[in-house]
């Protein structure tokens, strides 16, 4: 149970009386990327909402360097490593950029200075715009801000939830890259897509869900060449 | 030139206490989307509370106002935590019932503790005004405490938001809740800091206008809807707004007496805040619909 970073045990999910998640199960190693793939509705975003403590009414067990984490609260979650970004523009609009990041690390007690530093050196574009308001920036800029803003706790496990929605295609593509350097810096990394090439191309392994139910699970190259995966994920892009 | 000049000094120094208390209301408003209707009570409180330590206990006035706006700060503190904190999420009227409820009772606890007469802190000597060079208007030194305290107070809170960390987690609640919620700030701890600094300053209003003009329980009813009108004026859920609207208000109905018989100065008001309720909603400085945060 404690090799893996993550573990999450048969959990049921449910939003008032629906229930939405059904016996899932996965598990992400210490510095994998797992995608999280599958039609709309299909559950994605709520397994991170799980993961990070915000749903109220759930069964099952979730692990977390070997602690059960069911019972924790996204303050407690941060506090252990886990950082997330949700789906959607989710940047402080009237903050500026600088403020953003700090509020990445509202929770640490020590200087900033340094890890702001670092986020600046790895998306340069953000550094010329730190006193401007985050609401301005462009989309790819705003999930640039987002993604730096969860690197300030310095997590262990990061989720990203549809981090390349609504971009253009080259800012998609830069949004991956970085992805992949974040995690060479050992950061294990959840990301859910819906359109899953990219993000199955950077991925260690990858689960399909559907319906609130693990369908499938492989390593992220096998499911790029899986039929059924390409036919019903793949297909349109 | 003398009473325009005048008029404007009546218009700068009422102005500074509206903001004072606009930013009560706006600041609130920013995150919860609320219009705590209470807030003029806060200050009446303020008022009273000032005369109590001053007056009844003999300390110095400077002392008796920080413990006016202390007494006041614990006081929004627990307004908030028991009659409000419990009905987030409820929806927007429940609050806002509970909230005139608050009002209505902090009025009759006044009554009952400090009787429906007037208390003052004047001591009844009579305050000469000092002439301005040039401009030929009357001021006086309690007038001029006013501007200055609550011009002071207005940059303090402006630097507190701008630059500390809860300032800086205020904005971000007001700005995104959720997101507030998930880098790990605490969105009700916010919310208690920004009852507990509106209050202050509601207080800081009580006290300067009380050492004015004479304290009766329901003193803050009329300069509560005032000062609301300046939230709604310069944009609520923006301070700078509340700061500008304030002052607006201030000199639109000081120099307003120039053409409309005095009588009619609490209506002015009024008829500003129909107005932007009519045709500008969201005020000067105002969020467009769409951008607001639900709480
Ligand atoms: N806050 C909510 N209240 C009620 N039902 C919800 C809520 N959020 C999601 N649902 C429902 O739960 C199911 C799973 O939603 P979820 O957002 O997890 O899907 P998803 O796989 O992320 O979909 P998408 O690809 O569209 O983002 C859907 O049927 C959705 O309508
Ligand atoms: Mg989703």
């Amino acid at each position: 149970m404690t090799k893996h970073l993550l573990t999450i045990k048969d959990l049921d999910s449910w939003y008032g009386q629906m229930q939405v998640l059904h016996e899932v199960k996965m598990h992400i190693d210490k510095g994998e990327i797992v995608s999280i793939i599958g039609p709309n509705g299909a559950g994605k975003s709520t397994i991170l909402k799980n993961i990070f403590g915000l749903i109220e009414k759930r069964k099952g067990k979730i692990f977390f360097d070997g602690k059960n984490i069911i019972k924790s609260k996204p303050e407690n979650l941060t506090k252990l490593g886990i950082t997330y970004v949700p789906q959607g523009r989710s940047v402080f609009p009237n903050l500026t950029v600088q403020e953003n990041l700090e509020m990445g690390g509202f929770i640490r007690k020590d200087d900033l200075s340094e890890d702001i530093e670092s986020v600046y050196k790895k998306f340069p574009g953000l550094k010329e715009r730190k006193d401007q308001k985050a609401g301005l920036l462009s989309g790819g800029e705003q999930q640039m801000v987002a993604i730096g803003r969860a690197l300030m706790l310095k997590p262990k496990l990061l989720l990203l939830d549809e981090p390349s929605l609504g971009l253009s295609p080259q800012m998609k593509a830069l949004i991956f890259e970085k992805l992949i350097e974040v995690n060479k810096d050992g950061v294990a990394m959840v990301i859910v897509e819906q359109n899953a090439k990219m993000s199955l191309n950077i991925s260690d392994r990858a689960y399909v869900l559907e319906l609130g139910k693990n369908k499938m699970h492989g390593k992220g190259k096998d499911m790029l060449r899986n039929k059924d995966v390409a036919k019903l994920y793949l297909g349109g892009g | 030139m003398g009473i325009a000049a005048q008029l404007i000094i009546n218009g700068i120094i009422a102005g500074g206490i509206y903001a004072l208390v606009a930013l009560g209301y706006t600041m609130v408003y920013g995150i919860l989307r609320f219009i705590n209707f209470a807030h003029g009570e806060v200050f009446m409180l303020g008022a009273y509370l000032g005369w109590v330590f001053n007056i009844l206990l003999g300390v110095n006035v400077i002392v008796a106002g920080v413990l006016a706006m202390l007494g006041c700060a614990v006081a929004g503190f627990v307004i908030d935590k028991i009659a409000y904190k419990p009905l987030r999420g409820r929806g927007m009227l429940p609050p806002l019932i509970t909230a005139i409820g608050i009002s209505l009772f902090l009025q009759a606890l006044a009554i009952l503790i400090f009787g429906a007469q007037i208390r003052t802190f004047r001591t009844g000597e009579v305050v000469r005004g000092i002439t301005i060079p040039f401009i030929d208007a009357i001021i006086t030194k309690i007038q001029i405490v006013i501007i200055i305290v609550s011009v002071a107070l207005m940059v303090a809170l402006h630097f507190y938001i701008k630059y500390t960390k809860t300032g800086k987690a205020m904005r971000a609640v007001a700005d995104n809740y959720e997101v507030a919620s998930i880098v790990g700030i605490n969105p009700n701890k916010v919310i208690s800091y920004v009852f507990i600094i509106g209050s202050a300053l509601a207080a800081a209003g009580g006290i300067l206008v009380g050492m004015e003009q004479n304290l009766t329980p329901t003193m803050g009813v009329s300069i509560g809807i005032k000062s609301f009108t300046a939230a709604v004026v310069g944009g609520i859920g923006n301070i700078y707004g509340a700061v500008l609207g304030g002052f607006m208000i201030g000199l639109i109905e000081n120099i307003g007496i120039w053409f409309i018989p005095s009588g009619y100065k609490d209506a002015i008001a009024f008829a500003v805040l129909l107005f932007f309720l009519l045709f500008k909603p969201t005020g000067i400085f105002g969020v467009k619909k769409g951008e607001e945060v639900s709480v």
